[in-house]
């Protein structure tokens, strides 16, 4: 199992299509990170506006870690399509490829390489969101320095510095999680067909009406909002609320982890019976 | 099941929705035999294969290798076999070496020397290290070859191994599968649409049309039912015919333009040929007909659609 899983890392990594999200990430979050610096401080200055009047700010709140918070925004809909670029791919493309004959003749249980494949998926997803936060707080502090937190929300939160990076650890660990829920979906999706394009658009096409079911206010999507994946995506911002709700960041990261191991479920069911026909 | 049958299908069926793609299909192939799977393009020989090697799951029936149960029994029976089944498709962006060193992990891994046995053995030795995308459809073709042979695996399915190549590469490949089974013992299932190939080569063959099972048994023993045919032209024409007619051995002898095809066991061509030069007959050729050609177009002609 581990030579295969060996394998499929390294199949995976060798490819190109795999460092098509790597690169738009480190291409991005110089990009809003540069244009953040030269014009970002008004931001700031317009969400504390309100309160100047009464409080003194003290210190610099237009910083690396508010940069960082600011693009992990993308998580939302950006990172998950970069997700499916490579979880959409990893059966689908075996299809095209004509590979699957390759790889299903040998004394291999299906489920081994299902996993093998599975595991690197999600591997490839949690090794992105680190490079997405890992590269935006790393030039964000050398661009703007470290400080507070300002979070942005119904009520105005500032983290104090010393609680930052701790938080954006349990940030980075939530995020992966919703992010392994979108690579799990793509990974079924791909199951499906014989072309990666399908699953990367059927994943995409799946959050996007869910978001908007999600945004919608109205009674009978309220009810259907439970049962969607989406609604748990923004867990990782509960990870910068004042106090942390611990409580409910265990319920919706149990939730998203139900939802995650049932797409594979499901994978695996399709799979171990597929006829491989392409 | 006796010991030397490596291969037993049982009313082997599958059905792609209404349609029976392959038909209660049995199947015999025994240990040492260079067993030809031959049938029309589209007449299920690639859907039988991908049974076989488990990419599909039969409808009906049963697959027993070395004598077990191919569903209860695929890791052991698999370790034993190796495969290609049509086109040889690889990772295009990894190196050759890379590509069998894949396959090996999936065999439970196997020496560095192995591959490189492999490698020798289909020619590709030199460019192990070059990315598969670089490869000519020959090429490709030899190392799917290779990466069925890793493991000296005792049963390879090849499908269609020839083709695409040029005549050079169909040569080469006749020439490592008979190499494989007379030097390497090991027992070969040659599917082919390609009358030659499987004339040149099998030992056994097996015909399947639109699905279902044609005939099966020993090539010679198929070809020579009712004698082989001969194309004589010789001067006199007429002479020739009147000789030939007499000639025992000889079934039958029909004019055909400035040629006789004369229908003759397979043994006796040389007398005849013998016969007619000492009769003072000037014999220009003497040229054996596709016999595989006409048997097999005999029986593929007007079989009945499956239901």
């Amino acid at each position: 199992m581990r030579s295969i899983l060996k394998n499929e890392i390294l199949k995976t990594y060798l490819k190109w299509r795999t460092y098509i999200g790597f690169i738009a990430v480190a291409v991005l979050v110089p990009i809003v990170q540069l244009a953040f610096k030269l014009e970002g401080g008004g931001i700031v200055r317009n969400m504390t506006r309100s309160l100047q009047q009464d409080f003194f700010f003290v210190g610099n709140l237009f910083n690396g870690y508010f940069i960082t918070y600011f693009i992990m925004q993308s998580l939302w809909v950006h990172v998950p399509f970069l997700i499916t670029l490579v979880a959409g791919d990893q059966l689908a493309g075996e299809s095209t490829g004509g590979t699957f004959r390759l790889l299903l003749i040998r004394p291999t249980s299906r489920s081994a390489i299902l996993s093998s494949k599975y595991l690197t998926t999600l591997l490839y997803s949690l090794t992105l969101v680190l490079f997405l936060i890992g590269l935006s707080l790393t030039l964000g502090s050398a661009l703007l320095g470290a400080g507070d937190l300002i979070v942005p929300g119904r009520t105005l939160t500032i983290l104090p510095k010393s609680e930052v990076l701790l938080r954006m650890a349990l940030a980075f660990s939530l995020a992966t999680l919703s992010m392994w829920c979108v690579a799990s979906l793509a990974f079924l999706f791909s199951s499906l067909v014989e072309n990666a394009i399908g699953p990367i658009i059927g994943t995409m096409a799946v959050i996007f009406v869910f978001i908007i079911i999600s945004n919608i206010q109205v009674e009978f999507f309220e009810t259907l909002k439970p049962y969607l994946f989406t609604t748990y995506f923004n867990v990782w911002q509960k990870a910068f609320e004042e106090p942390i709700p611990w409580d409910t960041i265990a319920q919706h990261a149990a939730i998203l982890g139900c939802f995650t191991v049932g797409f594979y479920l499901v994978t695996w069911y399709i799979f171990v019976r597929k006829d491989v026909l392409s | 099941m006796p010991e030397d049958i490596i291969l037993r299908t049982h009313h082997l069926s599958k059905r792609f929705g209404k349609r029976w793609a392959v038909r209660q299909v049995n199947l015999e192939v025994r240990r040492g035999d260079v067993f030809g799977f031959l049938g029309p393009n589209g007449a299920g020989k690639s859907t039988t294969i991908r049974m076989l090697l488990s990419l599909i799951r039969p409808t009906e029936g049963d697959v027993l290798l070395f004598g077990r149960p191919l569903r209860s029994h695929r890791r052991e029976s698999l370790t034993r076999v190796g495969g290609l089944v049509e086109r040889a498709d690889f990772y295009l962006y990894l190196t050759a070496r890379r590509n069998l060193e894949i396959v090996a992990s999936l065999r439970g891994g196997c020496p560095k020397q192995e591959i490189d046995r492999v490698l020798e053995l289909v020619g590709l030795r030199e460019r192990a290290k070059d990315k598969v995308k670089t490869f000519s459809h020959g090429m490709k073709q030899r190392l799917g070859i290779g990466q069925a042979l890793l493991g000296s695996p005792e049963f390879i399915i090849l499908d269609e191994p020839t083709t695409g190549l040029d005549p050079q590469g169909i040569k080469e490949v006749r020439e490592l599968i008979r190499s494989l089974s007379v030097d390497h013992a090991m027992t070969i299932f040659l599917s082919s649409h390609l009358l030659s190939e499987i004339e040149q080569t099998a030992t056994s063959m097996a015909i399947i049309n639109r699905g279902s099972l044609v005939v099966q048994g020993n090539v010679r023993q198929l070809l020579n039912e009712g004698g082989s045919v001969v194309r004589i032209s010789a001067e006199p024409l007429e002479q020739a015919e009147e000789a030939a007619r007499r000639f025992d051995g000889v079934h039958s002898v029909q004019r055909n333009a400035d040629v006789l095809e004369v229908r003759i066991n397979p043994e006796q061509v040389s007398a005849l040929n013998a016969m007619l030069v000492q009769t003072g007959i000037r014999v220009n050729s003497v040229i054996p007909k596709r016999s595989l050609e006409d048997f097999f177009l005999s029986i593929t002609e007007g079989t009945s659609d499956i239901q």
